[in-house]
């Protein structure tokens, strides 16, 4: 098995992918003990006993302690890594301690949580080590018992003598083991020999998650922390022209009121820090703090101009002459629109951090999707050697990409550094909702045409949207991007379809605003393709064809072919009701394929209502189907709420929804049953907990449009205003 | 106005006041630094109202502000903090507590209303996992990221408590007032279902 090629967002690839391809071989088992010392993780036990590899201790009592180096935010990374450990290692998941990793990229390699990655970039590497430690377990045994490696065997955490059937516990070897080079190749189980691989193994950070015990960053406390809460701008790229705190500095246990800062991408942004020795005093102090903010000119934008900005955005993109040329010879043509929102992340557990800052090191505590990033960038802004950053992980009260970012964690520095006490940073939700990162709407206009056997000859997809790449980057927009032709990457956009297309083209245009944008789950894709799987159906009723015939049509490849017909078996496609509405779509990201069937119908009072949603998920070898399940189920509820429940909207620069009073998420009753199916092959591991996403909305329009021949092009929408 | 400050006043067992005081001892040692400051700063601070809590089945005197909503005096004054803020406004539900069985949002609840009337939280249902509402949890592997279960599982528990065969509808009412942004819904619904089973 080989990393495959990682199609991976840019800015990460520069803050933290490139250095850390160097350091891959650190943690290959080859070099596995590079890192001598154990790193002590706060979060949820230290490890003890002997380290046999950077990932694996193991106790006198035979307790194996694995490492899990990701951050869990829900997606079952904390199970899913361990679990690839414990199989080669031969132990039984009952024995074993898992505990987080903290940022150490020289011994742990990259831990960025993004990009559906952890599985899919992980599993060579985490099958090698525990092979690994198995074989150096085998080899102590083997020549202590003067012995043959090749007549022992290891099972369950005991390294057996074939012929004698003498056996030693891994606790007895680990000593001996540890001294010994890792070897150089190893071979791997097979996966019909997997025992834990490939089973639903329940997860072991889920008895913590129902009785309190779970530690989020919320949850952490350090001797003599103080509270902070901070009254950040609510027009974005403000700054503080001047502050009050007379009041706020009387109420009992305010210590300190100052100006803070915090990088968001190429721009500090600026607040007012309320310190106390409670958070609730802290935010008393708060309500009575009065700030002036001076915007020095910039735009104020609404919701309204960047729609008109967007628009125009979308008539100005060039020409491309090429696929005009294709385009003009088609039979049939069709072009259409769609519009998508900005959204908040709005991760249940609101920011927050501690951070302890010390003359010579800083030590941070939170939820953090981006150890080695925060490390990094914390090391080089208060310039502190890199081992002099402690980054430690907690549970992580969801993530969706909003925690892989610096800003919350610099800003618990900074506060730290001026009180020199150790802080938690806690932002509320308001906080939380208002000051983004947001995921930029975005607004298509999409062409297609057919040849004269119904077949698309010619596609073009132009997007206007506001560009996350360009966010690091102080100057205006460039010019919009010509389209280009049969190569441009947009993750997302046309993935599955692009071999059975004879010319595609895809372009966009930035939009210009000071709201910051960034990476939401499933990034473009969570728009991508809602635009371009409702066209893709708009087509095929062009065609006068069937939807899902039609796209398998256009699917040239076998595997994308299966998926099809495995989701005609399980919708039980031709025998359909005219009563019910269908919707199909089929989306590839993150090198995970998903497809997702939705039935809707009408209830008693004529309202459209969804009765299932059928999700079958093709992400190749995989570890934990159950983790997938849920991780699809929850991404169907997150597009669900995307799709028709909230939206952020602007007005006078600001944010307008400030809590789930007017950004309603959905809610148990909003939930239809929910099949998840995974598609069984030996292709290479994709991505799951983000290509879930993106086929929702664009399956629920589909079914929408069947049932009742509305076209649904703007997202949200709400399934109540589908007129009779 | 404000002294924050957290006095046991009987506690059965004497094992556990070792550990919960290990738990608040933290937040105890920087709240009296605080206290101290003060004082000196403030000699003639006028002292606030103590409240006698029963949580879990222990009681707690806590001084506090009247306005002070309870989800702040669980986590940060007595030192529980399973109980989850989210929103701060009766919207989530992450900060679900039993008020003499009956679910409140703990966030939006002040101090002053609570009286006599005991308080249960997440780490009130059992000490082993073993309620069954946790049990079919664990069962229906429900939690992914985990931070609204411990307002969803209280939710449940006193559903189940005054209904012991909920369907669908029942289930609906009781649970809209919990978010999950992860999406657990579809197992929340079948887990309850589950603890139903379990023989009473
Ligand atoms: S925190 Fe109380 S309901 Fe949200
Ligand atoms: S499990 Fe994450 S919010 Fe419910």
């Amino acid at each position: 098995m080989k990393l495959q090629d990682i199609s991976r967002r840019d800015f990460i690839r520069q803050a933290a992918w490139s250095g850390a391809a160097l350091t891959l071989a650190a943690y290959m088992p080859a070099n596995g003990k590079a890192v001598a010392e154990i790193v002590n993780p706060v979060t949820n036990g230290i490890a003890s006993g002997t380290e046999l590899m950077s990932w694996i201790s193991i106790g006198p009592a035979g307790k194996v302690t694995l490492m899990c180096n990701r951050s869990e935010m829900g997606q079952g990374t904390f199970q899913a890594l361990p679990q690839m450990l414990a199989e080669e290692l031969e132990v039984s998941l009952d024995d074993v301690h898992i505990i987080f990793a903290p940022a150490n990229p020289a011994k742990y390699g990259p831990q960025p949580q993004e990009g559906s990655f952890s599985v899919r970039g992980w599993a060579p590497q985490l099958l090698r080590t525990g092979a690994s430690a198995r074989e150096m377990l085998i080899e102590a045994a083997a020549s202590e018992w003067k012995v043959p490696k090749s007549e022992c065997y290891a099972e369950n955490g005991e390294v057996i003598h074939r012929v004698s059937g003498r056996r030693a516990a891994y606790s007895a070897l680990v000593e001996k083991a540890a001294k010994l080079e890792p070897p150089a190749d190893v071979q791997l189980k097979k996966r019909a020999d997997y025992k834990i691989i490939g089973k639903p193994v329940p997860r072991k950070d889920i008895p913590l998650k129902t009785n309190g015990s779970a530690i989020f960053g919320l949850d952490k406390k350090l001797p003599g922390m103080k509270y902070a809460v901070v009254e950040r701008s609510k027009r974005f790229r403000e700054t503080v022209k001047s502050f009050d705190d007379s009041e706020t500095r009387k109420v009992p246990g305010v210590t300190h009121v100052f100006k803070v800062q915090r990088p968001v991408f190429s721009q500090f942004c600026e607040g007012v820090a309320v310190v106390a020795d409670s958070l609730w005093a802290a935010m008393q102090g708060r309500k009575l703090l009065k700030v002036d903010w001076a915007d020095f000119g910039s735009e104020h934008p609404s919701t309204a101009s960047l729609e008109k900005q967007m628009r125009e955005n979308l008539q100005k993109i060039a020409h491309q002459p090429k696929f005009d040329g294709e385009y003009a010879q088609c039979v049939q043509k069709l072009e259409a629109s769609y519009e998508t929102p900005y959204q908040s992340h709005s991760c249940m557990e609101p920011l927050n951090c501690i951070a302890d800052v010390r003359p010579d090191s800083i030590e941070i505590w939170g939820p953090i999707q981006e150890a080695n990033w925060i490390q990094a960038d914390l090391s080089q802004r208060f310039n502190i050697p890199t081992e002099q950053v402690t980054v430690n992980m907690t549970f992580l009260g969801g993530g969706f990409g909003r925690k892989g970012f610096t800003d919350y964690p610099f800003e618990a520095a900074f506060i730290s550094k001026e009180i020199q006490a150790p802080v938690q940073v806690v932002w509320t939700r308001e906080d939380d909702m208002t000051a983004g990162p947001f995921r930029p709407g975005a607004f298509y206009t999409l062409k297609g045409g057919l040849d004269a056997k119904g077949h698309i000859h010619a596609f073009q997809a132009i997007t206007a949207t506001q560009w996350i790449g360009q966010e690091w980057s102080p100057k205006p927009p460039s010019a919009p991007d010509a389209p280009g032709y049969n190569s441009s990457d947009f993750e997302g956009l046309l993935h599955p379809y692009r071999k059975g297309i004879p010319h595609y083209s895809f372009g966009g245009a930035g939009t210009h605003s000071p709201i910051p944008v960034m990476w939401w789950r499933s990034v473009y894709a969570s728009t991508n393709g809602f635009a371009c799987e409702s066209f893709i159906d708009e087509m095929a009723h062009l065609a006068g064809k069937d939807p899902l015939q039609f796209r398998r049509d256009h699917l040239p490849d076998t595997r994308y072919q299966a998926l099809v017909d495995k989701m005609a078996e399980l919708t039980n496609w031709s025998s359909r009701s005219s009563k019910q509405g269908w919707g199909v779509a089929f989306t590839e990201c993150f090198t995970g394929i998903c497809g997702h069937a939705v039935k809707v119908m009408r209830n008693a009072e004529g309202k459209v209502r969804i009765e299932k949603v059928i999700a079958l998920m093709d992400c190749g070898w995989y570890v934990n189907p159950d983790t997938i399940r849920a991780q699809v189920e929850g991404s169907i509820v997150m597009a669900l709420g995307a799709a028709t429940t909230h939206a952020t909207t602007f007005g006078d620069g600001k944010a307008v929804q400030q809590n789930f009073d007017s950004y309603p998420m959905p809610r148990i009753t909003d939930i239809p049953p929910i099949e998840v199916h995974i598609m069984e092959n030996d292709e290479k591991p994709g991505g799951v907990g983000e290509p879930g996403l993106p086929p929702f909305a664009p399956a629920l329009a589909n079914a929408i449009f069947d049932l009742t021949g509305q076209r649904v092009r703007r997202l949200p929408f709400s399934l109540d205003e589908i007129s009779q | 106005m404000f002294l924050p400050l957290v006095i046991f006043t009987s506690i059965e067992k004497p094992h556990f006041i070792a550990a919960n005081l290990h738990l608040v001892n933290p937040i105890c040692r920087s709240l009296t630094s605080g206290l101290h400051l003060m004082h000196s700063q403030l000699p003639t601070e006028p002292t606030m109202p103590t409240y006698k809590l029963s949580v879990n089945g222990k009681t707690y005197s806590v001084e506090a502000e009247e306005q002070m909503p309870l989800l702040w005096v669980i986590r940060d004054l007595i030192g529980l903090t399973g109980t989850k803020y989210g929103c701060g406004i009766a919207q989530c539900g992450a900060c679900t507590v039993h008020l003499s069985g009956a679910p409140v949002r703990s966030c939006s609840f002040p101090v002053a209303a609570v009286g006599e009337q005991p308080v249960t939280t997440i780490e009130g249902l059992s000490d082993d996992n073993s309620h069954p509402v946790q049990r079919a949890w664990i069962a229906e592997q429900v939690p992914q990221c985990g931070y609204c279960q411990s307002g969803q599982i209280m939710s449940a528990v006193a559903l189940l408590a005054s209904n012991k065969n909920p369907d669908d509808q029942a289930i609906n009412e009781a649970m809209n007032g919990n978010i999950c942004r992860c999406g657990t819904y579809p197992r929340i619904r079948k887990a309850i279902k589950t603890a139903a089973s379990y023989p009473h």
